[in-house]
């Protein structure tokens, strides 16, 4: 169990995170380190990623490697903690254009990474299939090269082989000390990312204790 | 030359259309009489009243008095700006944002004409500055109404593109750029057309009148296009200072995206 309580810790620290609509959530992860998140629909789960990257009103104190998230402006914030939607959006019409220029060479080696064929990135978004597009979102904030993820359901459109290509580069950026906070229904993905599992029941989140994962 | 000044008898000859076009429907069925009557009676009371108004404000010469009625004028501008949109602002918002656009649009552009162009003494001649801003208002109100709408409905239907940039640390304002482009270029859409078409496929209703008033066709056009010029003007400030004041209340000092303050 990461320590909660030394503010400058290396690693994701969240104290008294809570809105009108769910919480109080006391919550860390150790740099390097990953939880995931379970649970039924509705229980609040992508309210918990949305609160911390702040895309909702919501109090309490969020902390990435000992920076207060109050400390910088919303958008300077979130690109320290990018947040990937389960269903991400797309602004413009070709996929390659969702990139700034200086990062389009790297989102071009994770697309190949995670299987994309080279066309799929000049493609227009709306001939890309659900997990070719949804691939392309976690590249989006992959290309950030930011110190914390956040990402909701990441592989729930992808069949096994392309989830096992996504989870080779989140386990990368583990190794590099980025920390991976998710929501995901495959229990073998926790056990696979060595992460920390969590549940979410009623906008409350539990740990789940390790004999209860492995039944 | 003097304008030739109408009698009641010659307007009740054109009252007869009206009641041909009751008399239509009643032929044809088209159950639209009654409407037809009602809305023509209506127009008479209405303009007869405001031509009282007018008359009795223009003869007192206070400031005050133009000033209340142009600010009437301008409120109910507001209130159709801020109640046309589909999705609105929660509470009092929408209308303080619909009133601070009408009101700079109007005042700028009124203000130019009246000290600039057509320069009465004072100024502020009720005459003058209420029957300028008569028709300011009524561009004022299409633009800024067309913008609002265009932005407020647009946010609305764009929300995982916008929250998707901003999850990845793009600012709001970058975020939200190509909507609020798109709706002000909507709010000037109605002015560009009535300039392109103006004198080849209509001729103004401000210059005709001037023209059967008894006005030289050339001054009379000279009129039209300083008209066209304030519309413009205010078209454009209408529609750029409610989209960006709307644009404002949809977020917050973290830049999130306040869909909630909409209902």
């Amino acid at each position: 169990m990461p320590d909660t309580t030394d503010p400058n810790a290396a690693g994701l620290l969240v104290r008294h995170l809570q809105s009108p609509l769910a919480g109080p959530f006391d919550f860390a992860v150790a740099a390097g380190g990953c939880a995931v998140i379970s649970g039924p629909s509705g229980s609040g789960k992508s309210l918990f990623l949305r609160m911390i990257a702040d895309l909702d009103p919501n109090d309490g104190e969020v902390r990435l490697n000992g920076t207060e998230r109050r400390s910088l402006d919303g958008p300077a914030w979130r690109l320290r903690v990018p947040y990937v939607p389960a269903e991400a959006g797309w602004w413009l019409d070709a996929v390659a254009d969702h990139f700034a220029p200086a990062n389009r060479e790297a989102a071009r080696r994770l697309a190949a990474d995670f299987g994309l064929v080279e066309g799929q990135f000049d493609a227009p978004v709306a001939r890309l299939s659900t997990g070719e597009r949804q691939r392309l979102a976690i590249i989006r904030a992959l290309v950030l090269d930011s110190a914390a993820l956040l990402l909701d359901e990441p592989t729930s459109a992808l069949d096994t082989e392309d989830a096992m290509r996504v989870e080779a580069a989140l386990q990368a950026r583990l190794a590099q000390g980025c920390v991976i906070v998710m929501v995901s229904h495959d229990a073998g993905q926790a056990a696979r990312l060595r992460a920390e599992p969590y549940r979410m029941v009623e906008r409350k989140l539990q740990r789940v204790v390790l004999a209860e994962a492995r039944a | 030359m003097n304008p030739i000044v109408l009698s009641p008898g010659d307007i009740a000859i054109a009252a007869s259309l009206v009641a041909f076009d009751a008399i239509l429907s009643i032929i044809l069925k088209l159950n639209l009489h009654r409407q037809v009557l009602w809305a023509a009676a209506r127009m008479v009371v209405q303009l007869i009243a405001i031509g009282y108004l007018l008359r009795l404000v223009f003869a007192l010469h206070n400031p005050a008095a133009t000033v209340a009625v142009v600010a009437i004028m301008a409120v109910v501008a507001a209130r159709e700006i801020a109640v046309r949109p589909e999705r609105r602002f929660k509470g009092a918002d929408g209308m303080i944002l619909s009133a601070t656009g009408v009101a700079i649009a109007t005042f700028v552009t009124v203000a130019l004409a009246l000290l600039t162009a057509l320069r009465p003494h004072p100024w502020y001649e009720a005459r003058y500055a209420i029957s300028l801003a008569g028709i300011v208002l009524g561009s004022v109100l299409n633009s800024g109404s067309l913008a609002l709408d265009t932005l407020l409905t647009s946010i609305s239907r764009e929300r995982p593109s916008i929250e998707a940039q901003l999850g990845l640390g793009e600012s709001f304002t970058a975020a939200t750029r190509t909507l609020v482009r798109q709706a002000i270029r909507r709010g000037l859409m109605p002015i560009v057309n009535q300039m392109s078409a103006a004198g080849v496929i209509t001729l103004p209703g401000i210059m005709t009148g001037q023209i059967l008033a008894g006005l030289d066709p050339l001054e009379a056009v000279k009129y039209q296009i300083l008209l066209m010029f304030l519309l413009a003007g205010a078209s454009g400030l209408s529609a750029a200072v409610i989209a960006s004041l709307a644009l404002r209340r949809l977020t917050d000092d973290r830049q999130r995206l306040r869909l909630d303050r909409l209902r």
